[in-house]
């Protein structure tokens, strides 16, 4: 148990830390998508909703994540879910990119 | 397929197996994969930055391509993230050897190879201005 008395809490820390960054990287990404999507139209509207959907539901997992209560080690469901929405974004970009050659 | 994303998503499974590891092992898997979740997400920005500030190139649809490739290999990233994380904390709590992975050489070709025919797109493009 020496291992523990010689990690004074840094490594919660560090990867509170880490999921603040991914918490900034999924913002940049909602604006990009929302930027791309708003044409003027109401389905582009529509379609910057649910980034803006998804960025939030993403946003409060990470933030729960990077403030709870630290290194219980405990396996939620916020991992597979921010890989999940990363993917769905990658799904909405190319959806978006395909419709824009209309 | 359907059994393996069942498991991402149920602590209780992962828990299951083994013993559980000192927690600082546990924490730095879940670093690596927030760093890969980050790296999959910045090849999705590069395809929605791709798809609306590159002009219009000269061969058609390229500028989409380029945007669409990307966004799959970013969601493809951060798909294999979760799937990596989740083998390599199995194999951490059982003390197995950890899950070897061909998936980063992969990547690093793919993306050294679409910068390489970039690179000859550019080219030619610029010697048949000519």
């Amino acid at each position: 148990m020496t291992g523990h008395a010689r990690d004074p809490g840094l490594q919660p820390e560090r990867t509170r830390l880490a999921w603040r960054r991914t918490a900034l990287a999924l913002t940049v990404i909602m604006v990009l998508t929302v930027r791309l999507a708003l044409t003027g139209d109401v389905a582009g509207a529509l379609l910057a909703g649910v980034a803006v959907v998804g960025w939030g539901a993403a946003l409060r997992v990470c933030w729960r994540r990077a403030t709870g209560s630290g290194p219980s080690g405990a396996y939620g469901r916020a991992l597979p879910l921010v890989a999940l929405a990363t993917a769905g974004f990658a799904m909405l970009g190319a959806l978006l990119v395909v419709r824009g050659l209309w | 397929m359907w059994q393996a994303i069942r498991r991402w998503f149920d602590p209780r499974d992962l828990r299951s197996v083994g013993s559980t590891p000192d927690y600082r092992f546990s924490l730095a898997n879940e670093r690596t994969f927030l760093a890969w979740l980050r790296t999959g997400l910045a090849l999705v920005a590069g395809g929605l930055a791709a798809a609306q500030f590159l002009p219009p190139l000269p061969l058609a649809h390229l500028r989409e391509i380029i945007a669409v490739a990307l966004l799959l290999l970013g969601g493809t990233v951060a798909v294999r993230a979760v799937d990596h994380w989740a083998r390599t904390e199995r194999a951490i709590r059982l003390g197995e050897e950890l899950p070897a992975s061909r998936f980063p050489a992969v990547l690093a070709l793919s993306v050294g190879l679409g910068a390489l025919l970039l690179v000859a797109a550019v080219l030619s493009r610029a010697l048949g201005d000519r």
